[in-house]
């Protein structure tokens, strides 16, 4: 492993890992759903404006 | 009379799971861990890198906003979601390909899902680490590699019962919906995928050097080859380096494959799309980069060396490299096995349960199935398509046919479609706006330019480079150019055509031509929904 593999791979690896404990932490941290998330069926026209 | 809201997504991270699960599959593991290897570490990470920056990341806020676009407007189904956002005939059919790709993909995908539910069996009995074991042997019978036909047997040590089980695996969760079973899945699958990875890297990266013998086969050299810089600037100039970055990108991250804008479509307008999106797809990276890179390539260094790992493409890697892997490894090598394999079908399951809900989804909004007689509909079909790449096997050729047609080239245009309507045809400014409602945080302002002129002549390229490589056999040179037509052009036409290549390529046309006449038909019911045509 050269000096230049061992700087490659951390920077490759230190930037997804990063990037992913970010993401998960505003997640995590952001605004709470104050409503259900989404619909599985079809939804009638009269309900379109729930959503 | 309102329909009763019978499903949900229980969370926002059952969603980001989902999507992320979609994406993590196979190829995080197998593909991009050779890929990486063979273009040379630094420079491929690059283009890598960059694709991700200007292609997936982008592409993919382009899916997510105009999912939740099509489902606010009551379409969940690529089809339905093209139709109310293209206002024009044509429109409907823009969504077809984001139909037949997961439903074709499925064909083939549960095949390879059921070798490796196989292979975490056969690895948890003993099989490849037994006196003689021959895994290139194994997997050309257990696949049935060498013969048409000969894949259909029921034995442990056959393909059939796994595949038997996977179809009803795969049907039982899809049946209990999205929040009680794509859902419920994602959410033990993924946590669990990731600790089993993060156990085998424990193992890999301590293994030192088992064989004194060969001193130079160490953990160390292994993520040496895997990562060491060639030449950057050179590998910079490759054309075929930047085709292998982005393709990996573009297939790993699923953009374009019609699930992400499905899953999307069950969100309401006050739902993020730009956190939540980068959040599986950074999540899918994990899985490739931080867990897939660290992993397979050393551990098959430290075992066999360089020769051994050369020139193997993501099959021969995943089924007939790293069975001789662990059946090497002291301490545990059938445990290790066992858990790999459980890591690749949890990948592989989580993934193709996604590309069943796009079919479903279009069966029950344009024709007003309900959800058993949907399903019902859906497994009909892939048992044809499962059926065929199963029954001809031989050299996997049925399977090569179908994956390299509908599940790469198809995927490619599917991509470009997506792009171009979101930045040119619903425009910018507006479907900039569109995805910044109820985003948890802004994406920064010069990948408006990206999206419009960038991702689009980015994948364009992409793409035009592709085919000349992949089908008319380019070398890559303007100086001399030449061009040798691949095995997909000369299985189809010439002297030296092969029969199973043709049947499995009209078995493509008649299935793009039925579900064209579904669209068709499904688009009148919705006109008549809507009381008048959709202009």
């Amino acid at each position: 492993m050269t000096t230049g593999g061992w700087i490659t791979m951390i920077l490759s690896v230190g930037f997804v890992t990063t990037l992913f404990c970010w993401c998960c932490y505003k997640v995590l941290t952001g605004k709470p759903q104050d409503h259900e998330l989404g619909h599985i069926e079809p939804v009638h026209r009269d309900q379109i404006d729930e959503r | 009379m309102s329909t009763p809201k019978t499903e949900v997504w229980s969370s926002r991270f059952g969603v980001i799971l989902a999507v992320a699960g979609s994406a993590v599959g196979l190829g995080n593991f197998l593909r991009f861990p050779g890929l990486a290897a063979q273009y040379g570490g630094a420079s491929f990470m690059i283009a890598y890198f960059i694709s991700l920056l200007l292609l997936g990341i982008p592409i993919g806020w382009a899916e997510w906003t105009m999912g939740r676009m099509g489902g606010q407007r009551g379409f969940h189904s690529s089809p339905g979601i093209f139709y109310a956002i293209v206002k024009h005939p044509v429109g409907k059919y823009l969504g077809l390909m984001g139909f037949i790709i997961p439903v074709v993909v499925y064909m083939y995908y549960v095949y390879i899902e059921a070798w490796c539910l196989g292979y975490a069996l056969n690895a948890a009995t003993g099989t490849f680490s037994a006196p003689g074991a021959d895994a290139g042997a194994f997997f050309t019978r257990f696949t049935g590699a060498n013969q048409d036909g000969v894949a259909l047997h029921f034995g442990l040590q056959d393909v059939g019962i796994f595949v038997v089980a996977v179809y009803f695996i795969n049907f039982f969760f899809i049946y209990k919906g999205i929040s009680k079973g794509i859902e419920i899945v994602c959410k033990w699958a993924m946590p669990l995928l990731i600790l089993i990875a993060f156990i085998i890297l424990a193992r890999v990266l301590t293994l030192g050097t088992p064989d004194p013998a060969k001193p130079e086969q160490n953990v160390l050299n292994g993520l040496g080859f895997m990562w060491n810089p060639q030449d950057i600037m050179t590998g910079l100039k490759n054309p075929q380096l930047w085709l292998a970055a982005a393709g990996q990108i573009f297939f790993s991250l699923s953009v374009g494959f019609g699930a992400v804008i499905t899953y999307a479509s069950y969100l309401t307008r006050k739902d993020d799309v730009v956190l939540s999106g980068l959040t599986a797809a950074s999540c899918n990276e994990f899985c490739e980069v931080g867990l897939g890179g660290l992993i397979t390539v050393p551990a098959a260094f430290v075992f066999l060396g360089a020769a051994g790992i050369i020139g193997q493409g993501t099959f021969a890697l995943g089924f007939n490299v790293l069975p001789q892997v662990f059946a090497k490894m002291p301490f545990g090598a059938d445990f290790f096995a066992t858990i790999f394999y459980l890591l690749l079908f949890l990948a592989a399951i989580t993934s193709s349960l996604s590309m069943l809900q796009p079919g479903i989804a279009f069966f029950e909004e344009g024709f007003g199935l309900g959800r058993k007689a949907s399903i019902g509909f859906l497994a009909f079909m892939t048992a044809i398509g499962t059926g065929i790449v199963w029954w001809f096997s031989k050299d996997l050729k049925a399977l090569d046919t179908i994956d390299f047609w509908i599940g790469t080239v198809m995927i490619f245009v599917q991509g470009l479609v997506l792009a171009g309507v979101y930045a040119w045809y619903i425009g910018i400014d507006k479907a900039w706006e569109e995805t910044h409602q109820g985003a948890e945080m802004r994406i920064p302002g010069f990948y408006k330019k990206v999206l419009v002129y960038i991702s689009p002549s980015f994948l364009g390229i992409v793409l035009v480079m592709f085919i000349l490589k992949n089908v008319f056999g380019w070398n890559f040179s303007f100086a001399d150019p030449q061009f040798n037509p691949t095995s997909y052009v000369t299985d189809l036409v010439g002297p030296n055509h092969n029969d199973v290549a043709r049947g499995s390529f009209l078995f493509m046309v008649i299935v793009v031509v039925f579900v064209a006449y579904l669209i068709n038909l499904a688009a009148k019911n919705w006109d008549k929904k809507q009381g008048g045509t959709n202009p």
